[in-house]
């Protein structure tokens, strides 16, 4: 049932969770219901929405994840950026929901990219793939 | 969530220029400023300003040889990104164990 793929291009996270597409939906965009299994939120699906995620500081983090909605498909498709560290670092975290026999097939891919290009997400986002691809057989090195 | 050790490394790694010359520097080997400079596209001082920030995160190393200075990619300092990125694995995994009870207790 569970199953994670990583890989230093990007962090992928999947499973099949036997629910339909519609509850996994209300889980990840009802903020009440995406409080109780991310972190504290404000959190509204409107492409655009800024927003919090706050979890207790931490040595090294304070709590606090900057986030903007992205992408909002209902049912098959959510993004948002993902910055930490007063937008220092940026990430792009996108869900996928599939539906399959049975269940649901969820997807989460986080994905880095530099506070200057928020605007051309994609182009960076292939610019980090790109990178982490090429230096795949440097990083063999270092583990 | 955050390393403080990974961080200065991401930030260096995050500007698109640095990235190319830091990827030049893992394929081709030991370069000279000069070298860098004919195939990154912008100015010496600039090439130099990118270096110095990839000096910081440890991402790279120099050596003068007369007036040429040689810079060389030191791979190892990637080590705390990779364990940063691993720590996130481990945060996402709890967090759809978790999404599995929340969806169990949901109508």
């Amino acid at each position: 049932m569970s199953n994670a793929a990583e890989s230093t291009r990007s962090l992928i996270v999947e499973r099949v969770f036997p629910h339909p597409p519609e509850k996994l939906w209300r889980a990840l965009t009802e903020s009440r219901v995406l409080a109780q299994w991310m972190m504290n939120n404000d959190f509204e699906p409107e492409p655009g929405r800024r927003f919090q995620f706050r979890a207790d500081p931490m040595p090294n983090w304070n709590g606090i994840v900057d986030c903007e909605v992205l992408v909002v498909e209902p049912q098959r498709r959510l993004s948002y950026n993902w910055g930490v560290g007063s937008g220092e670092l940026q990430w792009l975290v996108e869900w996928t929901l599939t539906p399959v026999d049975g269940g649901t097939h969820l997807r989460m891919e986080q994905s880095g990219f530099g506070p200057d290009q928020q605007q051309a997400y994609q182009g960076a986002n292939y610019g980090w793939q790109k990178f982490f691809g090429q230096l795949e057989k440097v990083l063999g090195g270092v583990e | 969530m955050q390393s403080a050790k990974a961080n200065p490394v991401f930030r260096a790694l995050a500007d698109p220029t640095r990235r190319a010359i830091f990827e030049e520097l893992t394929r081709q080997g030991e370069q000279t400023v000069h070298a860098l400079t004919r195939r990154a596209g912008v100015s010496q001082p600039a090439v130099s300003k990118h270096l110095a920030v990839l000096k910081r995160a440890r991402l790279v190393r120099h050596r003068r040889d007369g007036r040429e200075t040689h810079y060389r990619a030191q791979p190892d300092a990637l080590a705390p990104m990779v364990d940063w990125l691993n720590a996130y694995g481990a945060f996402w995994r709890e967090r759809f164990n978790d999404l599995e009870a929340v969806l169990e207790r949901m109508e």
